[in-house]
C-alpha cells in the first residue's frame, strides 16, 4: 500500500510555545486515519502545517508525493479541507457559497453546476440549497462546511472535529458520509476528541497530547498495547471521596492503576467484573457510598488514561 | 484573473445584501442631499441659500454710468449681507485673488462698457458696438458661491436688457439733455433694443481659471450638495469594504482561500476589485438617483463616468489603508467612521462655505472629497472630460500610491506573508 501522506518530524513553535513536537506518522491510500488528542493537543496546529496555511517551525510532509514546503500549489489541488470552525459567508445561500469555493479551486460552468447539486445531496441539503446559510441550523452549517471540502473530489480529506457541538442526527449523518466517502476511494485524516468517532471510523489512529504522538496503530493494537484493560468507574458524591477511595483501592489485587477523575475513582484491570465486589465491600469499609457503577470494554479513553493519567475529555 | 471577478463579485453581492451597508450606502445620503437641499431653499425657490458674506472683488473700469451701477447693486440693500465686496483697480490683482481662493469671483468691468451699451453724449458716434463685455472671473474651488456672483450679474444685465437700468433712462436723459430729438427717440430705442435683445452671453463672459468654463443655463446647489454627500457615504463604503479583509481574517474564509489553489496576491486582487466594484455602484445609483430625484444634471457623461471611476479609485486605496492600520474590524469601523467626517469636512462635502484656513484647504487635497466634488461641479456647470482630466489623474495616482502604501503597511504588520 502506497502512502498518501507522509509526515516526517513534522513540528511547529509559537514562540518559546511547542505546539507540535516532531510527529511523524503516514497514512495509506484508502485509508481512514484518526488524530485523537484534548484540547490543545495540536491537532489543528498539524492539520493547518499540513494544509499548507502555514510552514511547520522544522520537518516536512510530502503529499501525492508533493512536499507541503516545497510545492504548496500541488498539494493544494489535491487536498480537501473542513476547517474545525465554520468559513462559510453566512448572507450568501448554500448553493452560492458551494459555487464561490468551488470557483476558488478552479471549477466553472456546468460542471460546477452539477456538482453543487451533487454535493447539497451528498451532504443532505438540496432542498435549503437556496436558503441563506444564516438561516440554518448548526448541524446544516457544519454540513455545507463539509461539502465545501468535497466539490473538486479531493484525493485526501482533511476534516478537523467536524462533529462538534452539533445533535446526534447530524453527528450521525456526518459519520455515515465519512464512511461513504471512504468507500468512494477517499483517503480522510480525521481528528476528534470523541474516543467513540475514531473508533468508529478509523483504520489506524494516532494519539495526540501536547504536540506528540503518544500512540499510533489499529483500534486493536492500542488496547492491546495496555494489556486489553477494561474500566471500572465507581461514582461518588464529592472529589475528596474519590480520592480517599482510589487510595485504598489502590492495593486491591487485579487492578493494574487507580486514577480520580470527575467525582469518580477510575481503576483499570484485566477483569473489571471480578475486581468489582472487593471494590464494593473495600468501600463499604470506609464509608464511603457508591452512587453508580460503570464497566467499559477495553477503548481508547483507557489507552489515553494509561498513557498520561488524565481522561480524554478533560 | 477569473477568480480575481469572483471574489470581487461575491464582496459587492454581500455588501448589497447587508442591510445596514445599504442605509448608509444609498440611503443616507439622498436623504441627507434632499434635507441640505430643503435647507438651502432648493426646493423652495428661494433666494435664501444659507450663505453670506460671499467676497467678491469688483474692478470697475468703466467710467460710465453702467458701471457705477453695477456696483451699485452689489452694495445694495437688496443684495444685503448676502455678498461682501472689496474694490479693486487692477483686474490682473483681482484674478490673482480668485486664483489663491481668497474671494469667490472676480467681477471687471472694461472700461468704455457703459460706452459700448449706450449711446455716447456726441450722437455723431452712432449706435453703441456692444463689444465690451463684464467677465466674472470664478473660482472652481467655490461653485456655490461663485453661482450667487454671477446669478446678481446677470440679473443686473436682465434688467439692462429689458432697459430699466439703460434703454429708457439713457433714452429719457438724452432727451432732457437736448442731446436727441424726441423724435428721433423711438428710432434709437429701437437699435438699443435689437442689439440688447441679443442673449445674455453677449454682454457678459464667464470666465472660470482655466478660461474654459461656458456659462450654466442655470446655477443649481444640489449639483455641489449630491457629490458632496456622495463622497461623504463613499468613505464609509471603502472602509467597510477594508473591514472585510480583516472579518475574513476573523471567521475562517481568508484561510479557507488561501489554502485553496489561489495565489495569495490574487485574493488581494479580489479584495480589491470588491472594493471598487462596490464604490462603483454606490456612486452610480447615487448619481442615477439624484438626477432622477431632484432632477439634477450632472453633465458631460463621459466626464462622469470618467471621474466616478477615479473617485472610486481613490476612495479604494484609502479604504484599504485604513484596514492596513487598523487591528480589528471595530478598529476599521471607528478609523472609517473618523476618517469620513474629516475628509467630509477638509474635501468639502458639507460645501465650501464652510469656514476653513488656507493650510486646511491644502491638506484636504489628499481626499478623494477635494477632487471629485470640484470635477462634479466643473461637469454639472457644463465641463467636459478634458475639464476633469487634472482631477481624474489625481484620483488616480491618489488611488494607486495608496494600494502601494497598503500592501506594504499589510506586509509588514505580517498580514501579507512572503
Ligand atoms: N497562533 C497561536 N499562537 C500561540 N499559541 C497557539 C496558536 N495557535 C495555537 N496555539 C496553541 O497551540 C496549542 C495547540 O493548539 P491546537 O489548536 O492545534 O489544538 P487542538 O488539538 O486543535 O485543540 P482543540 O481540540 O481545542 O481544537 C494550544 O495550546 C494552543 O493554545
Ligand atoms: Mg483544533
Amino acid at each position: 500500500m502506497s502512502d498518501i501522506l507522509e509526515v516526517h518530524n513534522l513540528a511547529k513553535s509559537y514562540g518559546d510555545f511547542k505546539a507540535v513536537k516532531g510527529i511523524t506518522f503516514g497514512i495509506a491510500d484508502g485509508e481512514i486515519f484518526s488524530l485523537l488528542g484534548p484540547n490543545g493537543a495540536g491537532k489543528t496546529t498539524t492539520i493547518s502545517m499540513l494544509s499548507t496555511l502555514f510552514a511547520p517551525t522544522s520537518g516536512d510532509a510530502s503529499i501525492g508525493g508533493h512536499s507541503v514546503t516545497q510545492d504548496p500549489m500541488a498539494v493544494r489541488r489535491i487536498i480537501g479541507v473542513v476547517p474545525q470552525d465554520l468559513a462559510l459567508y453566512e448572507d450568501l445561500t448554500g448553493r452560492e457559497n458551494l459555487t464561490f469555493w468551488g470557483n476558488m479551486y478552479g471549477l466553472g460552468g456546468a460542471a460546477l453546476k452539477a456538482r453543487v447539486s451533487e454535493v447539497l445531496e451528498q451532504v443532505g441539503l438540496t432542498d435549503k440549497g437556496n436558503q441563506r446559510v444564516k438561516t440554518y441550523s448548526g448541524g446544516m452549517k457544519r454540513r455545507v462546511n463539509i461539502g465545501v471540502g468535497l466539490l473538486h473530489k479531493p484525493r485526501l480529506l482533511f476534516m478537523d472535529e467536524p462533529t462538534v457541538g452539533i445533535d446526534p442526527q447530524s453527528r450521525r449523518a456526518i459519520l455515515d458520509t465519512v464512511k461513504d466517502l471512504n468507500r468512494q476511494g477517499m483517503s480522510v485524516l480525521y481528528t476528534t476528541h470523541y474516543m467513540e468517532e475514531a473508533q468508529e471510523l478509523s483504520h489506524r489512529i494516532g494519539i495526540i497530547d501536547h504536540g506528540e504522538l503518544i500512540a499510533l496503530g489499529s483500534l486493536q493494537e492500542l488496547t492491546r498495547s495496555i494489556g486489553e484493560l477494561e474500566t471500572l468507574r465507581l461514582h461518588v458524591a464529592e472529589d475528596a471521596e474519590a480520592a480517599r477511595l482510589a487510595a485504598a483501592l489502590q492495593s486491591l489485587p487485579g487492578v493494574t492503576r487507580v486514577d480520580t477523575t470527575d467525582h469518580q475513582a477510575v481503576l483499570m484491570t484485566p477483569d473489571a467484573e471480578e475486581v468489582l465486589p472487593a471494590a464494593v465491600s473495600k468501600a463499604n469499609e470506609i464509608s464511603i457510598k457508591i452512587r453508580s457503577i460503570d464497566i467499559e470494554e477495553p477503548n481508547l479513553e483507557a489507552v489515553f488514561l494509561n498513557l498520561t493519567g488524565r481522561a480524554l475529555r478533560d | 484573473m477569473k477568480k480575481l471577478f469572483t471574489i470581487g463579485w461575491k464582496d459587492l453581492l454581500l455588501a448589497l445584501r447587508d442591510r445596514a451597508a445599504l442605509i448608509l450606502m444609498f440611503v443616507a445620503p439622498l436623504a441627507l442631499t434632499l434635507g441640505l437641499g430643503l435647507v438651502t431653499g432648493r426646493f423652495s425657490g428661494q433666494d435664501n441659500n444659507g450663505l453670506r458674506d460671499i467676497p467678491v472683488v469688483l474692478v470697475n473700469q468703466d467710467d460710465g454710468q453702467l458701471g457705477i451701477a453695477l456696483v451699485n447693486v452689489f452694495t445694495s440693500p437688496e443684495v444685503g449681507t448676502l455678498v461682501k465686496p472689496i474694490s479693486d483697480t487692477d483686474a490682473a490683482v483681482a484674478r490673482k485673488r480668485v486664483d489663491d481662493d481668497k474671494v469667490a469671483a472676480a467681477v471687471i468691468i472694461p472700461a468704455g462698457y457703459s460706452a459700448s451699451v449706450i449711446p455716447a453724449a456726441n450722437l455723431a458716434n452712432g449706435i453703441p458696438s456692444g463689444d465690451k463685455k463684464i467677465e466674472i472671473y470664478v473660482n472652481p474651488a467655490q461653485p456655490v458661491s461663485a453661482g450667487v456672483i454671477r446669478t446678481i450679474v446677470d440679473e443686473f444685465i436682465a434688467r439692462v436688457q429689458v432697459g430699466r437700468v439703460s434703454g429708457l433712462i439713457v433714452i429719457t436723459q438724452l432727451i432732457e439733455n437736448g442731446l436727441l430729438k424726441p423724435a428721433d427717440a423711438t428710432v434709437y430705442a429701437q437699435g438699443l433694443t435689437d442689439r440688447l435683445d441679443a442673449p445674455t452671453q453677449s454682454t457678459i463672459t464667464v470666465r472660470s481659471i482655466s478660461d474654459t468654463g461656458t456659462p450654466p443655463p442655470t446655477f443649481d446647489v444640489l449639483s455641489v450638495l449630491a457629490p458632496g454627500m456622495a463622497l461623504l457615504f463613499l468613505m464609509y463604503t471603502v472602509t467597510r469594504g477594508g473591514a472585510t479583509l480583516l472579518t475574513e481574517r476573523d471567521n475562517g474564509t481568508l484561510a479557507r482561500m488561501l489554502i485553496s489553489p489561489t495565489g495569495a496576491a490574487q485574493i488581494i486582487g479580489g479584495k480589491v476589485i470588491g472594493i471598487f466594484l462596490t464604490a462603483v455602484v454606490q456612486v452610480a445609483v447615487l448619481i442615477i438617483g439624484s438626477g432622477l430625484l431632484f432632477n439634477l444634471h450632472w453633465g458631460d457623461p463621459i466626464g462622469v463616468v470618467a471621474l466616478v471611476l477615479a473617485v472610486a479609485a481613490s476612495a479604494t486605496g484609502w479604504g484599504m489603508v485604513i484596514a492596513a492600520i487598523a487591528r480589528t474590524p471595530a478598529i476599521v469601523g471607528s478609523l472609517g467612521a473618523a476618517a469620513m467626517l474629516m475628509f467630509g469636512v477638509l474635501g468639502g462635502s458639507f460645501g465650501d462655505n464652510f469656514p476653513l484656513p488656507d493650510w486646511l484647504l491644502t491638506v484636504g487635497k489628499i481626499t478623494p472629497n477635494a477632487w471629485g466634488i470640484k470635477g462634479f461641479a466643473r461637469l454639472a456647470a457644463g465641463g467636459t472630460f478634458a475639464d476633469v482630466a487634472p482631477n481624474v489623474i489625481a484620483l488616480c495616482i491618489m488611488g494607486v500610491a495608496l494600494f502601494a502604501i497598503s500592501v506594504w503597511l499589510f506586509r509588514r504588520n505580517g498580514f501579507i506573508k512572503q
